[in-house]
């Protein structure tokens, strides 16, 4: 293994290497599983309630907005996923 | 819990046993290095590397109970990123985005981010005044003048103290890869 010598100018180098991610990205993976487990009860809902999972079924959005959840991008995807619409 | 102090296997077992907190120092701790993967190791556009970040730590949550070994956990979770990342290159090749892209591991690259990780943790385990005044120097590149307004030290004081939280930071590395060319 290389040494490295940690001059002024490396440890510069270094740490502009990795400079922050989007504090939204961060905050939504740090969610996940908050995430997941909303997720799951939607999942749980849909099984156990005809009309609701018709009313996915229609308008995958609108009809989680009515429930009372968000309808972000990624959950809508997953859910797609999940429920085989 | 402090964050610098926690190490990743101690990490991985509190996620694993539903706690929450856990898992955001996880993401907060490895959220740089997974973002630098996508953006600066394959040079994927950034609608294409937040696709990436959040599947990266999407497959890590739903996978750690396949992780044999809780402290391998950064390993892990970069190759995961890196497969996710050519699959990506791939995609973008054979859609027509990008045709002349080889699909390349940049490895050397991804070494170079490593590094740049390991001065990062050594950062995360110094006080809290030496983090932020190296970083302020290093990373974000302000002024003696712009560190000493935002940190209310006098100008003339901020050169010494960089030097000496230098120091400190050097102490750290270096101690630590005295301890892995031991073991």
């Amino acid at each position: 293994m290389p040494i490295t010598e940690y001059t002024e100018e490396r440890v510069a180098e270094l740490l502009r290497a990795l400079p922050p991610a989007p504090a939204g990205w961060v905050a939504a993976a740090a969610e996940l599983p908050r995430a997941r487990a909303e997720l799951d009860r939607i999942v749980e809902l849909a099984t156990a309630d005809a009309d609701f999972r018709l009313a996915l079924i229609e308008d995958l959005e609108a009809a989680l907005r009515s429930a009372g959840f968000a309808a972000d991008r990624r959950r809508v995807v997953e859910l797609q996923r999940r429920l085989a619409l | 819990m402090d964050v610098g102090e926690t190490s990743d296997g101690e990490l991985v077992a509190l996620c694993r046993a539903g706690d929450e907190r856990a898992w955001a120092m996880l993401v907060e701790r490895y959220s740089r290095y997974v973002y630098a993967i996508a953006v600066q190791g394959f040079r994927l556009p950034e609608p294409d590397a937040e696709d990436i970040f959040q599947d990266a730590f999407a497959r890590a949550f739903e996978r750690l109970d396949a992780l044999r070994d809780d402290d391998a956990f950064r390993p892990w979770l970069a190759q995961m990123t890196r497969r996710l990342c050519i699959d990506s290159c791939r995609r973008r090749r054979d859609e027509g985005e990008e045709p002349e892209v080889e699909v390349e591991d940049p490895s050397g690259e991804l070494e170079r981010l490593d590094e740049a990780l390991a001065v990062r943790e050594g950062l995360a385990r110094l006080s809290g005044d030496c983090r932020e005044i190296l970083d302020r120097f290093f990373a974000q590149d302000e002024s003696y003048r712009t560190i000493g307004e935002a940190l209310q030290l006098p100008a003339g004081t901020i050169a010494s103290r960089i030097s000496r939280c230098l120091g400190h930071l050097r102490a750290e590395l270096e101690g630590r890869k005295a301890v892995v060319l031991e073991s």
